[in-house]
């Protein structure tokens, strides 16, 4: 571009101030043009600006010139603006017509009270969605119970896919973990049980930590992270689309449409995850004691048989629907939070693995102070 | 009359400079030819509008001319580069000369309105942070928003708010040529209106060229100085509304005889008066 740097003087003759601009007052130089023009002043009297000079000037060079002439008329200066081409001066109204009124400080004064109010404000929206969540919990039952009661009615071609999605393809990852889970167990308890040579209570240690705790909860993390955020992800865009509004026009019920599929789904699928948990753990557990304590894997079964009863399976397993409920409950509200941009998708689907993964142990965490209760 | 044809009117060419020049343009998506040998050019001031029937590319070929679509073969020339295998470095000087504004605003959504005018001079100006904010606000204001809506999220506003904050973040660099894609598309008549009055203001007063791909007659007959017709996978015809009527093809026929055109046509000249 053919483009010469722009440049301004000051000529102070008596009562009158002349500021001369030359050159292509562009965007593109605004920057070392700031100071010049911020030290622009005049007592009082006639300040002509002349234009004459100017080879070229954008919108951006339009407000320095606005700006100043601005800023002088306020402070009692007469400001006559001379020598501008027609273009530039149409430029010049366009621009002034544009510009704010009022500066752009309009940034709410602090007070040193803010913490306390925005506890409060977070106090009171926490308790809110509480509410929310539950209320959502029960439409969810409600709506659950019937479709149950009219399983004719039910989407089964929905309920069956989330059932592939969420259960049979997370198979490999849930066995793997149980598998693994197992092994560190089996290698860990061999250490310490070694030093006093109890090692063969390994058998225990492996089957009651598994089947009544790990398995199940090491599953419903998994699911909570790998299908929760899914279910947040997938219905927030819904959401942010209008597609759910769509569909109350339609007379469908969101509820029914979308939650009750996925819920029914965990509901089905999480126990039997669980159960893949488990039977993982038990292999690995199994094949590290047999390399590391040299416990064969007859001498592993009849253990189990003998000394771990079948209640341990059952206080596992029965935790499982109650989970499967959080998880899907959770993921689902949170996406019904959404609002209607893409960012808060973002925001949900975090708060919604955060939330499920929570809620979940500390769900675990009563059940062993209820089960302790009845002593089982 | 045949007037099929894609020759420029000869007795202007001599002041005319070309600001985008596409010469044998071919695009296809797999087996689908979308554009075949198509040649357009836009002149420096002008308000230039694509129309076309859906399906005929309007949108691919805004798409192809700012790079977002590699065209199969041809030649795109912007403001005396060629965009397709100019170095990077070029392409980029380029790209800040030129603004978009797509249909829905594409705006970024984590952003307010001011930041995302903001966006594109943080990135090519070097400017101090008040002056940039200055400046960003000057944007909102000349594409007639409200002052208060610098600081609400794209989210936060009405659809016909957020193409004004999308033509805003467009105009953020002083660009020389404007891209629009659909820009009346959704508002309200009066909505569409003032925005149609708003771009030829803002085109006269700042001297960017547009390039405007449009399905709204009324815009049409407003603003636009020229009218290059998209059909049989080229640039049917281009030229002043006032000649489209005289053109002897079924779709072009249709398009601009049918009524709503004919209530465009008058509501165009009576606006004009």
């Amino acid at each position: 571009m053919s483009s010469v740097r722009p440049n301004l003087r000051v000529d102070v003759t008596g009562t009158e101030t002349v500021v001369q601009l030359s050159g292509a007052l562009l965007t593109e130089f605004l920057a070392e043009m700031e100071r010049p023009f911020a030290q622009v002043s005049a007592k009082s009297g006639t300040l002509r600006l002349s234009l004459g000079g100017l080879s070229a000037m954008d919108t951006g060079g339009a407000w320095m010139v606005a700006n100043l002439r601005n800023r002088l008329q306020r402070d009692g200066v007469d400001v006559v603006l001379e020598g501008g081409a027609e273009d530039q001066m149409a430029l010049l109204r366009t621009v002034s017509a544009a510009m704010p009124n009022d500066d752009l400080d309009d940034t709410p004064s602090r007070s040193p009270w803010d913490w306390l109010e925005q506890w409060g404000k977070n106090l009171v929206g926490g308790w809110q969605s509480a509410l929310s969540l539950i209320s959502f919990l029960g439409e969810t039952l409600v709506a659950l119970a019937r479709e149950v009661a009219r399983p004719h009615k039910l989407r089964w071609a929905s309920l069956v896919t989330h059932m592939q999605d969420t259960g049979f393809n997370a198979v490999p990852i849930i066995g793997l973990m149980g598998f693994l889970i197992g092994v560190v167990l089996a290698f860990q308890g061999a250490t310490q049980l070694q030093r006093f040579g109890a090692e063969v209570f390994v058998v225990e240690l492996i089957s009651i930590s598994v089947l009544r705790e790990l398995g199940i909860l090491l599953t419903a993390i998994i699911v909570a992270g790998r299908s929760g955020s899914a279910f947040t992800a997938s219905v927030g865009s819904m959401k942010v689309q209008q597609e759910i509004d769509a569909m109350q026009t339609l007379g469908l019920d969101p509820i029914r449409v979308l939650v009750v599929p996925r819920v029914l789904a965990l509901l089905i699928m999480l126990p039997l995850l669980g159960f893949v948990a488990n039977l993982f753990g038990l292999l690995g557990g199994g094949l590290m004691s047999w390399i590391n304590l040299g416990v064969s894997p007859g001498m592993f079964v009849t253990r189990l048989y003998e000394n771990t009863d079948v209640t341990h399976l059952l206080v596992g397993m029965v935790k499982a629907p109650f989970f499967a409920l959080v998880i899907g409950v959770v993921a689902c509200w949170q996406a019904f939070q959404v609002k209607s941009s893409s960012t808060s998708v973002g925001q949900r689907t975090t708060s919604s693995v955060v939330q499920g993964i929570f809620l979940v142990i500390a769900l675990d965490a009563l059940f062993s102070i209820f089960f302790a209760g009845l002593g089982i | 009359m045949n007037a099929v044809d894609t020759q420029p009117m000869p007795e202007a060419t001599a002041e005319r400079e070309a600001v985008i020049k596409v010469r044998g343009l071919r695009n296809q998506f797999g087996r689908q030819v979308v554009h075949d040998n198509l040649d357009l050019d836009v002149w420096r001031g002008e308000v230039l509008g694509i129309v076309g029937g859906s399906g005929t590319g309007k949108s691919v070929l805004l798409r192809t001319i700012v790079g977002l679509n590699r065209p199969a073969a041809g030649n795109i020339e912007v403001l005396g580069t060629d965009v397709l295998n100019a170095p990077e470095s070029e392409r980029r000087k380029v790209e800040t000369r030129w603004g978009v504004a797509f249909q829905d605003g594409a705006l970024f959504s984590s952003l307010t309105v001011l930041q995302n005018v903001m966006a594109p001079m943080r990135e090519h100006l070097k400017l101090s942070s008040n002056l940039m904010k200055d400046l960003g606000a000057l944007k909102v204001g000349l594409v007639g928003l409200p002052h208060f809506a610098c600081e609400k999220l794209p989210s936060e506003l009405s659809g016909g708010m957020r193409k004004r904050a999308a033509l805003a973040r467009a105009l953020a660099l002083d660009p020389q040529i404007v891209f629009l894609d659909e820009p009346t598309a959704g508002l309200d008549p009066i909505g569409a209106a003032a925005y149609d009055d708003l771009i030829g203001e803002l085109q006269r007063a700042l001297g960017i060229t547009v390039f405007m791909v449009t399905h709204d007659l009324d815009s049409l007959y407003a603003i636009c100085d020229r009218i290059a017709v998209l059909a049989e996978k080229r640039v049917l015809v281009e030229g002043p509304i006032e000649t489209m009527t005289d053109i002897d093809h079924p779709w072009v026929q249709e398009y601009f005889t049918g009524p709503r055109a004919r209530a465009a046509q008058v509501k165009g000249s009576r606006r004009s008066q």
